[in-house]
């Protein structure tokens, strides 16, 4: 149990700086997950507060202590690798036992240790295996084996689940987050799945090239994302933003189309519209030109064209709508209270 | 019909199996047939080899032949020799896996200034063998005072170009993530050498070991220069030795003994090492 702060974290490799300053305070027991497209220094954030990279400026503190010139050893932190990084000479349980060997534990400790972890993650039967004798998703528990037994104040995960196709990857998170909720360790976890995101954390931070572009829980990310970038890498499919001039109380679009939002609004603006916040409504002011339609199931993709306009413009209905069943041009509305607003300038949400 | 064809088939692949056995035997027999006249002669007496022919089929002086060149020999004991060879071999192949593992082991994983310079210079020594060097490394030998000694035997021939580029190319393919992961395990660097790189490294050192060994081994030039006392002969360059000046007969049945014994730790060494070094291959990286 521990606490984690970053207070204006930067990190430049020679003179291109790839993170512009990052703060947070990590409360007790919180998953905050990073997300971000790749590229974004998502993973250089976290390399750097398990000490793998040094912090060109700022500073990094666990537990109030600072960390910045301790080697990674020194921090009490576990760290959970994209392609697990398991010794594959050793077998499983030398795999988890290995950093307390070099800690000189005494046998019986790391033996309970282990033997305890493996249990926690139905590990028992493959204690001897070597890490070649094991599955995806088998490697996957032992590297967080290795990360459990070790007791750190923080763990860290660096994209765990990359590695698994996506029936095994839904159920590990499910594991990861039912783990350390039950074990109630402070962790980060970078991932640039936002579906992954969403669900596991307790806030998170959506990075861009190297800003933390918001820092929230997932709902608040969702309800009230604070950028153009954030609202379109949070929600899946991505927000439709259209761009348009405020009047008062509605936002007029390209092609003349009113948009009534629920605050005052002048100058150039974005709208953004999330494709489940569209409507169908004879009466709507957002005219799609329909193209294809993509039926998933419980919902459709209608893919169109904002009506005398080039924007691509996608809208989420709920159940089956097949493409010769729609007409040529659908009709949306937007209730006032879900359509969001940003500065056509910096891309910032304009508070309503 | 098919079955016409079935058999016909069958046919083609016997033949051509046969063809290649009949191609490997004959292959094999090109070189067994030297090493056996050099048994044969082995367990023969003098008087046998001179008078032709030559016989083809071993005589009954075995042991008596092999137990005057081990005890005895021409100039020194063949068990000294022998002894002297393998001390500087396992010294060689020893020395240069250690080394060659620790300077690639530097090279990949620290940076220091000059790190490429090191590596280019390494490198460069690839290309200069033992002969080109000869002179002013004898020099320094001499003057070391390693003149017959097992030291001056094996030191310079102990640093290894191919061997260091051999383990340096090895550890670049080493994912970064398990020197991360041994860092963050709390792995010094040496600990993480010790208890990872190196048994990762197994079947490389394996393999090594054998060519390097049998490198070692035949050394004839180094040894011939720097031993005089016959007590410091190796067995390869001793055999040579045994050979008499001017008009003294040479004593065939000993030397061809000698020869089969010069051979027999290479080819024991091979036929030990390959199990190791096969059940290496199949235990690594799928």
């Amino acid at each position: 149990m521990a606490t984690l702060s970053l207070t204006g974290v930067r990190k430049s490799f020679g003179a291109t700086e790839v993170i512009h300053g990052v703060d947070i305070d990590v409360a007790e027991g919180e998953l905050i997950v990073i997300v971000g497209p790749s590229g974004c220094g998502k993973s250089t954030l976290l390399r750097m507060v398990a000490g793998l990279e040094t912090a060109t400026a700022g500073e990094i503190a666990i537990n109030g202590a600072r960390v910045n010139e301790r080697e990674p050893m020194d921090r009490n932190i576990a760290m959970v690798f994209q392609n697990y990084a398991l010794y594959p000479h050793m077998s499983v349980f030398d795999n988890m036992a290995y950093g307390l060997k070099i800690a000189r534990r005494p046998k019986a400790e790391i033996a309970e240790r282990v033997t305890e972890a493996a249990r926690l993650l139905q590990l028992e039967p493959y204690l001897k295996r070597k890490p070649r004798e094991l599955s995806g998703g088998q490697r996957q528990r032992v590297a967080m084996g290795r990360a459990i037994v070790r007791q750190p104040d923080v763990f860290l995960f660096d994209e765990p689940l990359s590695n698994l196709d996506a029936k095994l990857r839904v159920q590990m998170r499910l594991e990861i987050k039912a783990l350390q909720r039950k074990l109630g360790v402070t962790s980060l976890y970078v991932t640039h799945d936002q579906v992954e995101a969403m669900t596991l954390a307790d806030r998170m931070i959506v990075m861009n090239e190297g800003h933390a572009e918001q820092i929230g829980a997932p709902l608040d990310v969702y309800e009230r994302p604070a950028t153009v970038f954030a609202a379109q890498f949070i929600g899946s499919p991505s927000m439709n933003i259209l761009p348009g001039e405020g009047s008062g109380d509605a936002v007029v679009l390209a092609n003349g189309a009113r948009v009534p939002v629920a605050q005052r609004v002048e100058g150039k603006v974005l709208l953004g519209v999330r494709p489940e916040h569209l409507v169908p409504d004879p009466e709507g002011a957002i005219a799609l030109e329909t193209g294809t339609s993509e039926p998933i199931g419980a919902l459709t993709l209608v893919h169109g064209r904002l009506e005398g306009s080039t924007l691509d413009c996608v809208a989420s209905l709920p159940g089956v709508h097949r493409e010769s069943g729609l007409p040529a041009i659908q009709r949306f509305s937007v209730p006032p209270g879900l359509a969001h607003v940003f500065d056509a300038g910096n891309g910032r949400r304009l508070a309503g | 019909m098919a079955a016409g064809e079935h058999s016909g088939m069958v046919e083609r692949r016997g033949a051509s199996l046969w063809l290649t056995h009949a191609g490997l035997i004959l292959g094999v027999l090109v070189i067994v047939f030297p090493i056996w006249l050099a048994f044969v002669a082995s367990t023969v007496t003098q008087a046998e080899i001179v008078r032709p022919p030559m016989p083809l089929l071993p005589g009954d002086q075995f042991l008596e032949n092999y137990r005057k060149a081990l005890v005895s020999g021409i100039n020194a004991p063949v068990a000294t020799m022998l002894l002297n060879s393998a001390v500087m071999a396992l010294g060689i192949a020893f020395g240069k896996i250690a080394i060659s593992l620790l300077s690639a082991f530097a090279i990949v994983y620290f940076r220091f200034p000059g790190r490429r310079v090191f590596f280019w210079l390494i490198f460069l020594t690839l290309m200069l063998p033992v002969e080109v060097r000869i002179v002013p490394t004898y020099e320094v030998v001499a003057r070391f005072g390693m003149l017959n000694s097992h030291a001056g035997l094996i030191l310079p021939l102990i640093a290894s170009a191919t061997a260091t580029f051999l383990f340096r190319q090895f550890f670049m393919t080493v994912p970064d993530e398990l020197v991360e992961a041994a860092r963050v395990d709390g792995a010094r660097p040496m600990r993480f050498f010790l208890d990872i790189l190196l048994p990762m490294s197994r079947t490389n050192i394996a393999a090594l070991f054998v060519i390097l060994f049998i490198y070692g081994w035949n050394q004839y030039l180094w040894p011939l220069l720097i031993t005089t006392d016959p007590q410091m002969n190796t067995i390869v360059m001793g055999i040579k030795q045994m050979f008499p000046s001017g008009d003294d007969w040479a004593d065939w049945p000993v030397i061809m003994a000698t020869s089969i014994l010069a051979m027999l730790p290479p080819v024991l060494v091979v036929i030990f090492m390959q199990k190791l070094f096969i059940r290496g291959l199949v235990e690594s990286e799928k």
